[in-house]
């Protein structure tokens, strides 16, 4: 149902290794991710530890590394790895035809 | 961003946990529970003010400007918001009623409870006399109180403190370094008489009557005076001591009005068994509040004792509190006193005193039955934390009789001082961070699970979060517990790689690689690519080696400099416009002044750097006031940046009677041509006009001091958490030279240093000889340097916000997509 998917943009507008930012109004930014291998994916912009942006932290392999402290967040799981505890929630991407889809209800769930 | 709170579920059926105390007691109970079981009680936290929960024995430190509000937070906001806590902040509890068992605030909310926690701390004891309630005496118990103060000091002025104790000195410390005339009034005849011997005591009077204070003891207080507001202090002797503020700091009371008006058992403190249950087994009590076994404390030790007691009650695994055995530690910084113990000369008991008058040590260390039952440190109390653990496990110290009184490292062996040995021989018990209250036990067991630096202890197990001063035993337990490993980890770039920063640098320049993913070809990178630690290393390696032809990768680039300015910790960006040598004029003025009030931003401050820093921009923004700061001739001041940062300068020979040569001109020479240059950490230089060196320039990377026959070049200084003073590298007679030989010698920096090392740590690795060897042997080498230098520079000396404010890498600042959810989600 194209009514659950909300189409944020072109996959080619997400920097390799880089990302960018959709805005929710009344609730947290969504960061979209594009990793080395070109695989997309979305978490909320906020680290679990101290509410980083992720979106403004180094990509590297499946993960970013929070710019605030260094936390390393799994970009397809949004759990801290390594000795960190904590997690992000995700939200469920699909590629269509060059187009980014991302799930509604898990973007505006945190528009409450 | 705004927060979330997480809503505790309509059919949350958990016991519900009420706190009365939102300060170190109170919380911390509350965190020793969630480590126990962090779901099984729904918790609700009351505190009078309307603060989150900080450290209160850090007060004395932000009065004295060593520490900010922010640096003593013990948890923020979001420490409630994960543990699902609700914080009812500002409105304090004003009755309980044990029957329906609810807790009714000033404001009239009412609220059920299961268990009952007080933890209400103590008031400061203010002593009946005549004036006491004037505006203007307060005493030292919360943030509102250092926030008076701080009020006074900045009009100036007389300020008395009554009480010679611990809180009191502390208080009158503060005062002092923030400008006011300080008399402390003590009422008996030596300072701190309850934790220091009169020795003790008189050498610390000594030392703070050197300070500038004037301390009276064996003085009563008669009277407080003054009209409207405190005027003086009367003595019953008759003097009478102007003053603007009154501190009263001769004791603390246990916090008892709730509990006696809800009919709980009390003495001096609420009556409490080992569990820290009250009189009402639904009530419990904790911290300075309680009185146990006839005892009340008014120390932070015990707290953290009886926190975990309680805890272990929380959960049904009760163990106890049995009481404490408390030390003392005077803040006030160049005075080192520690006490412990009893130490009143009694029948039974022998006195070790070891007395070094040029040094201004006293110790003496009090034994009875060849046990150590108090021990008073004065100007070195490094022992303290050894006699303090011999103490509260009554060790028999007979074998160590002789020498116990020469500290650890010379009792355990050979009169070596060897810190590691004396850290290895603690307890694990012991304590080794006071103001957290972690023992060597929880930091090593921490280490153990992986916090294998001094910040990820910080982070985890907050052992040297706080004060600091516990730093050195926190690096030689994580020196102890990882041995080898420390070592090996420091020699690799990361865990990508088995290659250390000299390997790669070595290899980038011998098979001229040209990329950041070749690099990890040919070297053999273990991930696909990289981490964020080698990362932005390869990427300054690459841009060294290849100066206009490296492409920069941004997405290798820390945040800060990826965005050309300074993420703050709410999100926001900090801007630093570039000014010359710490020049202006009303044309830049005006274009900070108007960006200032056209954004909003809330702050803007004078750096150390002398420059201007503009604080709460949004990333969306940055182009735009980048722009308008362009459009009046100013260019990225590089404060987010490893990278040339600023040229601090004097005002030198051109206005100064002192000055001997023009350190202003020659400053922003320096920065015109340094400015821009990426370099392996950040990198600061200054130009002092005369040996008075009001330019700091000995704790710069790059210092000169101007005399009278030319410029002393001074290197590798730090004034960070490491202070180090500069190196002299020579003398030179020219600016030409000086110039020169600050282009070789950053060039040199540039080239050789490991990424993220400071020149003061690298002068220590490589030496100072080397460098000057690479510098000074060879005219021929050092211009070779320079023109290097210069080389590189050619390419990056272009503004980068200019580019950005033209439309440059927009993606950076606007969001991809923005979307406003429909009624039904909103």
């Amino acid at each position: 149902m194209i009514g659950d998917w909300l189409d944020i943009g072109w996959v080619n507008e997400i920097p390799v290794r880089g990302s960018r930012v959709v805005k929710v109004t009344g609730g947290d930014d969504i960061a979209v991710f594009r990793s080395g291998e070109g695989k997309v994916f979305a978490l909320r912009d906020r680290c679990p530890h101290k509410h980083g942006r992720l979106s403004q932290g180094i990509v590297h392999g499946g993960a970013v590394a929070c710019p605030l402290h260094n936390w390393r967040i799994s970009l397809s799981s949004g759990e801290a790895l390594g000795e960190d505890k904590g997690c992000t929630p995700t939200v469920p991407v699909r590629i269509d035809a060059g187009r980014v889809l991302i799930h509604r209800a898990s973007t505006l769930a945190a528009a409450a | 961003m705004e927060h979330q709170t997480i809503p505790a579920c309509g059919d949350d059926t958990r016991e519900h946990l009420v706190v009365v105390g939102n300060g170190m007691a109170g919380c911390r109970a509350v965190e020793e529970l969630l480590a126990r079981d962090p779901a099984r009680y729904r918790i609700t936290i009351f505190g009078a003010e309307p603060r989150v929960n900080y450290n209160r024995i850090m007060l004395s430190p932000v009065l004295a400007g060593e520490k900010s509000f922010a640096e003593i937070v013990i948890n923020g906001q979001e420490w409630y918001d994960e543990h699902g806590i609700a914080l009812i902040a500002g409105d304090p509890v004003a009755a309980i009623d044990r029957a329906a068992k609810t807790v009714t605030t000033r404001s009239g909310l009412t609220t059920g409870y299961d268990r009952l926690l007080i933890a209400t701390g103590s008031d400061p004891f203010i002593i009946p006399v005549p004036g006491k309630d004037l505006p203007g005496v307060i005493g030292f118990r919360d943030m509102n109180d250092v926030e008076t103060m701080l009020e006074a000091a900045d009009k100036g002025g007389a300020a008395v403190v009554i009480g010679g104790g611990l809180l009191g000195l502390e208080a009158a410390h503060g005062l002092s370094l923030r400008g006011m005339k300080v008399t402390v009034i003590h009422l008996m005849p030596t300072l701190m008489e309850r934790q220091l011997d009169e020795a003790a005591g008189w050498l610390l009077k000594q030392a703070l009557e050197s300070r500038g204070q004037t301390i009276l003891t064996g003085a009563d207080t008669a009277e407080i005076v003054g009209a409207s507001h405190v005027e003086g202090v009367r003595l019953k002797d008759g003097t009478t001591i102007p003053a603007d503020l009154v501190v009263m700091a001769v004791g603390i009371r246990p916090s008892v009005a709730l509990a006696r008006e809800a009919g709980i058992a009390i003495g001096r403190g609420i009556h409490v068994d080992d569990h820290m249950v009250t009189s009402d087994p639904a009530i419990l009590a904790v911290g300075e509040c309680v009185e146990h076994d006839g005892q009340v404390y008014g120390l932070v030790a015990p707290l953290w004792e009886m926190c975990r007691a309680l805890a272990d009650g929380l959960v049904e695994q009760p163990t106890g509190y049995r009481g404490s055995v408390t030390s003392t530690k005077l803040k006030v910084s160049g005075i080192d006193v520690f006490s412990a113990g009893d130490f009143a000369s009694a029948d039974g008991t022998e006195d070790i005193v070891l007395r070094d008058a040029s040094r201004g040590i006293y110790k003496r260390v009090v034994v009875r039955d060849d046990r150590i039952v108090g021990a008073v440190l004065y100007g070195d109390t490094a022992d303290g934390g050894w006699y303090f653990d011999l103490l509260k496990r009554g060790e028999d110290i007979s074998a160590l009789r002789d020498v116990l009184i020469f500290g650890q490292s010379f009792a355990s062996g050979g009169g070596q001082a060897d810190p590691k040995a004396a850290v290895a021989a603690l307890s694990d018990s012991a304590e080794i961070c006071g103001c957290n209250g972690v023992s060597k036990g929880q930091v090593v067991s921490c280490i153990a699970k992986g916090a294998h630096s001094l910040d990820a202890l910080r982070g985890t197990c907050k052992a040297s979060a706080s004060c600091g001063s516990c730093t050195g035993l926190v690096e030689s337990l994580l020196a102890l517990t990882l041995g080898d490993e420390v070592q090996a980890g420091a020699k690799t770039v990361c865990k990508c790689t088995s290659f250390g920063h000299d390997d790669v640098r070595r290899e980038i320049v011998a098979q001229a690689m040209r990329s950041i993913p070749e690099v990890m070809q040919k070297l053999h990178w273990s991930t696909p690519d990289g981490c964020s630690s080698c990362r932005p290393a390869l990427n300054y390696y690459l841009l060294c080696a290849l100066p206009g032809e490296y492409v920069d990768d941004q997405q290798s680039r820390f945040v800060n400099e990826r965005m050309h300015a300074n993420i703050q910790k709410d999100g926001t960006y900090s801007v630093v416009p570039r000014m010359w040598g710490g020049l202006t004029n009303p044309r830049e003025l005006r274009a900070i002044a108007d960006v200032v009030e056209k954004y909003d931003a809330p702050m803007v401050k004078v750096t150390g750097g002398q420059r201007l820093d503009i604080f709460g921009i949004r990333k969306e923004d940055l182009p735009a006031v980048w722009a308008d700061l362009n459009a009046a001739g100013m260019v990225s001041g590089h404060a987010y940046g490893k990278a040339l940062r600023t040229v601090k300068t004097c005002v030198g020979s051109e206005w100064c009677r002192f000055g001997t040569q023009d350190s202003t001109g020659l400053g922003v020479k320096i920065e015109q041509a340094t400015w821009g240059s990426w370099m392996p950490h950040k990198f600061k230089i200054a130009v002092s006009g005369c040996p008075r060196n009001c330019a700091e320039a000995t704790i710069k990377d790059f210092g000169i001091i101007c005399v009278d026959s030319g410029y002393e070049l001074h290197v590798g200084g730090n004034g960070g958490i490491k202070v180090r003073v500069t190196d002299l590298l020579c003398k030179v007679a020219t600016e030409a030279e000086a110039m020169l030989h600050c282009a070789a010698f950053i060039q040199l920096y540039r080239e050789e240093a490991w990424y993220l090392e400071r020149t003061a740590p690298w002068i220590e690795r490589v030496g100072l000889a080397y460098v000057q060897s690479r510098l000074l042997d060879d005219t021929e080498v050092r211009a070779a340097l320079a023109r290097r230098f210069f080389h590189s520079q050619s390419f990056s000396q272009d503004d980068p916000w200019a580019k950005r404010a033209e439309g440059a890498e927009r993606e950076q600042h606007a969001p991809m997509a923005h979307f406003t959810p429909r009624k039904e989600f909103a």
